[in-house]
């Protein structure tokens, strides 16, 4: 578990001082995929590297495994980072180096194995992100995805208990996103890793997370697990984000919202209820009428839900807002 | 052929050649030695690095650019106390070697710190993340990372030497360009100008295209 204690980060710059952190207190629980998800200069990436002090918490402690982290030593850093691993969205790997001595790097700054058994490791290392075939290359030679899944692999060697993710996605292409994400999702499993990432892309959050905190000018504005902050969201950031990823203007659909007849309600649907015929039933039972003005069925990581903008018209519309209520679907009524 | 040529002694261009050859090597060798961990310090030490020491970038830099500004061939003679001090003698090879290298170090130095310079951060901070020592992140990520910029900075260190060579007459030491000087310049042998001349081109050619064959070799970008 990583615990934040009061922790605060400042900056001097030419003699002002510039909170990048607002004193905050975080727990991140074990084997979970936790987001952070903010806009440039909210504070995420310095939170990140707070946890393996890349950067210095100006005050507070940081707790990790039973482990304040912020007393170590240079020495006793340098340990305990061998047990952290990182990913960059520039991947960040040596030029210089092929493949398999970018992945074997780690194992040989930390100097405990013996040279077969660095071998050995990296080989199930790249056979674990489909790359033995690219060894001998040089990072040049690869694409974005394979770059990132040698990274991936690097920060693995270690077999750290968390491993940090900055922005690991923001340089790739869609269909790679995904296959990266994939590939961080089954290690979370396999090795029930604590992962923390960071990102702008709500879409991120939602395919992967547990638990999510949305950071705006150096604060948690909102935190909690991906399923309430993603399906209820509070804070106009968070509004803001889970909105853009939808593709849709708050503003600009009531606006439409305004030419069209009846009462106009969003329901969310979670897990199981997700594929009942739950809004036919309610229609036969209370008379109403139901047109969709918006809709989508995804999944947050492995749960379904669906959310569904309607208009009622006609019938007993309270009656059929008490029988979605008691199926377990939130109503949110946007217009009466 | 030969009546073209009849003002040069070809054992004289040999040794000469030598010369060249030997106060190259040797100075060339105690510049890498003296300016690369300088080059590395001034990295480090500079504003915004990871070690930075404003008190202590200040000096070096300082000295640094003094030697830089000083023209070679009044290094030479300012130097002749303290290359009497290190070798015994201020005179032919051995005493030409201290101010060569006096003079090539500072600038192959600040060659090696722009070299540096261009490592992408991310990769000393991935670096650091793997919880590497300061010594391991110059071993094992700033100087392989900045090879070829290393060699192509040695290759420019290199050609400047071989024209201060040239110089290196002034204490006696002989050399390609000292021939020039004294035989091609002074006794209007335009011969053995043209012999000394041609020489020093092939020299640095070779120098040129060994060290840019060395930077693609390394480079893997």
């Amino acid at each position: 578990m990583i615990q934040f204690k009061h922790v605060h980060k400042a900056y001097k710059v030419g003699g002002r001082e510039i909170t990048a952190l607002e004193p905050c207190d975080l727990q991140i629980p074990e084997g979970q995929i936790f987001g952070l998800i903010g806009h440039s200069g909210a504070g995420k990436s310095t939170l990140l590297r707070l946890i393996n002090r890349l950067e210095e918490p100006t005050s507070g402690s940081i707790i990790v495994k039973d482990q304040d982290i912020t007393a170590l030593d240079a020495a006793a850093l340098r340990r305990f980072r061998q047990g952290v691993g990182m990913i960059f969205q520039h991947f960040n790997l040596l030029s210089s180096k092929t493949v398999a001595d970018n992945v074997a790097m780690p194992l040989k700054l930390a100097n405990e194995l013996s040279k077969t058994q660095i071998k050995e490791r990296v080989h199930q290392l790249l056979e674990r992100v489909g790359l033995t075939d690219h060894a001998q290359k040089y990072p040049a030679q690869l694409s974005g995805g394979q770059k990132q899944r040698v990274g991936i692999a690097r920060a693995l060697s270690t077999s750290p208990s968390i491993l940090l993710c900055d922005e690991a996605t923001s340089a790739l292409d869609p269909q790679t996103t995904g296959q990266v994400l994939q590939l961080l999702n089954e290690i979370n499993r396999e090795l029930n890793l604590t992962i923390v990432l960071i990102t702008h892309e709500m879409d991120v959050i939602r395919r992967i997370c547990d638990q999510v905190a949305v950071m705006d000018a150096g604060r948690i504005v909102e935190q909690g697990t991906v399923s309430e902050v993603f399906l209820h969201p509070q804070h106009p950031t968070t509004r803001r984000f889970v909105y853009e990823d939808e593709h849709l203007d708050e503003q600009e659909q009531l606006k439409r919202f305004s030419q069209i007849a009846g009462c106009i309600i969003k329901l969310t649907f979670q897990g199981e209820s997700t594929y009942s015929p739950l809004l036919g039933e309610v229609a036969r039972q209370c008379g109403v009428d139901y047109s969709i003005l918006n809709g989508r069925i995804d999944y947050i990581r492995d749960t379904p839900y669906g959310q569904l903008t309607l208009s009622l018209i006609g019938g007993n519309t309270v009656a059929a807002l008490d029988a979605f209520r008691a199926a377990d679907v939130t109503v949110e009524i946007l217009r009466p | 052929m030969n009546a073209f040529f009849n003002n040069v002694d070809w054992y004289d261009i040999w040794l000469a050649t030598l010369d060249t050859l030997m106060m190259l090597g040797g100075s060339m060798l105690f510049t890498v030695l003296f300016g690369l961990p300088l080059g590395v310090i001034l990295f480090l030490t500079a504003p915004k690095q990871m070690f930075e020491q404003k008190a202590l970038y200040g000096i070096l830099s300082f000295f640094v650019n003094v030697l830089r500004s000083l023209p070679f061939i009044i290094l030479l003679i300012v130097m002749i106390p303290l290359t009497l001090l290190i070798t015994g003698t201020s005179l032919g090879v051995a005493g030409a070697i201290p101010p060569l290298v006096a003079g090539a170090t500072p600038f192959f130095a600040r060659l090696v710190e722009t070299a540096l310079r261009e490592v992408d951060k991310g990769i000393i901070e991935a670096t650091q993340a793997m919880g590497a020592s300061t010594w391991q992140i110059i071993t094992q990520a700033l100087l392989p990372e900045a090879r070829p910029g290393i060699i192509a900075a040695s290759t420019v260190t290199a050609i400047t030497l071989v024209s201060y060579t040239a110089m290196a007459g002034v204490v006696g030491a002989g050399g390609l360009g000292d021939l020039a000087i004294r035989f091609g310049y002074q006794r209007f042998q335009t011969d053995v100008m043209v012999v000394t001349v041609v020489l020093l081109l092939i020299l640095v050619q070779l120098l040129q295209s060994l060290g840019d064959r060395l930077v693609i070799h390394f480079s893997r970008k």
